[in-house]
């Protein structure tokens, strides 16, 4: 067994919160400079050499990547050999966002439902627990904006659809979204399990770094041919047209029930956030 | 890319007619900051027969909830929000006489025609650059909604703070035009 004190979760997040608002990861940065390459539309090279250099002004702590900073998603994998201590985990983890938010001067961006109202903490974050083997916590804080997230969406599709029916239900909620989730964007794809589960994949695709198939040669071709055929759209960089409208499309996959075809499409904009450590 | 247009604030009909969708523009003087929360504000002030917290005639709305600002800096991460939630609100304020919105994203066909009506053109400024579009922005101060945090109403005073245009007054539209051109058919 080994013993870990909250506040060093606490501490974790914090760091976590502030450093991926603040520095686009090295796998986004490197696909949006060949995205550079590919784009073809000189409006969509102007947006795409706008928005490297608005990477590097971040990582001077200018001002954060963008004033979306997200709502805190946070991943954590707990070994089953850990015992925590000093108090309640979950406070801990909303106390990291608290300090993140506050003292990385990012936006605080939840509100209730329906008076608007800001929480003015930003809390709660958005917690996914795993308990996996092992004496380690990884902990992954991925702020997620509202831009993209809107244009995200869940269909229940009927087994009939087949796979020809998730890749028309995905090219076509790119297709809708265009340039509202700011493109060029990556796109997590879940078919699996639940209506939630299906979601959770999705999301979950998103962390992958950007571009890395799926491990399964059928589903890495599928993610090829799903991303050829965004990239045939012209939606382009903010959606001012171009070649490049997806830097990825990112697959999971687990059995669904046999009524079922959950396809669930998560969108990230190219401030595709982040950052982890493992304690 | 064609050449630059500049503009400063306020817009007169004739900078707004001479606007194409795709023109570079970049502008200066004063623009106000209004998203979901204020705009809702404003359009139940004006249902009430109040006062708008700015005269709108001439001016121009950013749909922009900033970051706070660094110790030193008037504002902190300052790029546009998706403006298709502000579709309900525009075109009251449009034919109030606003000239502008800069945001991203689309908005719907009645805002595009009471762009052409009206004289006011639609802007789009670059998604999740909020840092560098921060820089054009000298000063900022809050004249209303304090208590919206970020989504109160802010003056904002941008020097060469670059836009692309969407819609145009004429019914120009840069993201037709885009996928017309890019697409590829199969």
């Amino acid at each position: 067994m080994r013993v870990i004190d909250v506040s060093q979760i606490t501490e974790a997040i914090a760091k976590l919160c502030i450093e991926a608002n603040y520095e686009l990861p090295d796998d986004v940065y490197q696909a949006l400079k060949e995205a550079l390459e590919k784009e073809k539309s000189p409006v969509g090279k102007a947006v795409l050499s706008m928005i490297l250099e608005n990477a590097e002004l971040a990582r001077q702590r200018v001002a954060p990547i963008c004033q979306d900073c997200g709502l805190a998603v946070v991943f954590l994998e707990i070994g089953q050999e850990v015992h925590f201590t000093g108090g309640s985990l979950k406070e801990a983890i909303y106390e990291g966002v608290r300090k993140g938010y506050k003292e990385g001067y990012l936006r605080k961006s939840t509100c209730h439902p329906f008076t608007r109202a800001n929480v003015g903490d930003n809390t709660p974050p958005v917690i996914h627990y795993d308990i996996v083997p092992g004496d380690k916590v990884r902990i992954v804080v991925a702020p997620k904006g509202g831009g993209s997230e809107n244009m995200s969406m869940v269909t229940m599709l009927k087994p009939a659809d087949g796979l020809e029916g998730v890749i028309e239900t995905v090219v076509n909620r790119v297709k809708e979204a265009g340039g509202n989730p700011c493109p060029p964007i990556i796109v997590g794809v879940g078919v699996g399990g639940t209506f939630e589960r299906s979601a959770f994949l999705a999301k979950k695709a998103l962390l992958r770094p950007v571009g890395k198939p799926n491990p399964d040669v059928e589903l890495a071709k599928v993610e090829q041919e799903i991303l050829e055929r965004i990239n045939k759209l012209g939606i382009g960089p903010m959606g001012w047209g171009g070649t490049v409208t997806a830097l990825a499309v990112h697959f999971e996959m687990e059995p669904v029930h046999i009524a079922s075809l959950p396809c669930a499409v998560n969108i990230n904009c190219h401030v595709a956030r982040h950052k982890e450590i493992i304690i | 890319m064609g050449d630059v247009i500049r503009l400063t604030t306020p817009l007169t009909d004739e900078d707004i007619l001479k606007l194409k969708a795709g023109d570079n523009v970049l502008i200066s003087g004063v623009i106000y900051t209004g998203r979901d929360a204020a705009h809702k504000r404003m359009i139940e002030a004006l249902e009430k027969g109040e006062e708008l917290p700015f005269d709108v005639k001439g001016q121009i709305i950013y749909y922009v909830g900033p970051s706070p600002a660094r110790p030193g800096r008037p504002v902190g991460a300052a790029g546009p929000t998706t403006s298709y939630r502000m579709n309900p609100y525009a075109p009251k304020l449009i034919a109030l006489g606003l000239k502008g919105m800069i945001g991203k994203g689309k908005m719907s066909q009645e805002v595009k025609e009471h762009c052409q009506k009206y004289k006011a053109v639609y802007f789009g400024a670059v998604g999740g650059c909020g840092a560098l579009l921060s820089q054009r922005i000298k000063k900022a101060e809050i004249i209303a909604y304090e208590d919206l945090g970020p989504e109160a109403v802010r003056r904002l005073e941008v020097e060469d703070f670059p836009v692309i245009v969407v819609y145009d007054a004429h019914g120009g539209d840069l993201e037709e035009m885009g996928i017309k051109e890019y697409r590829v058919e199969g």
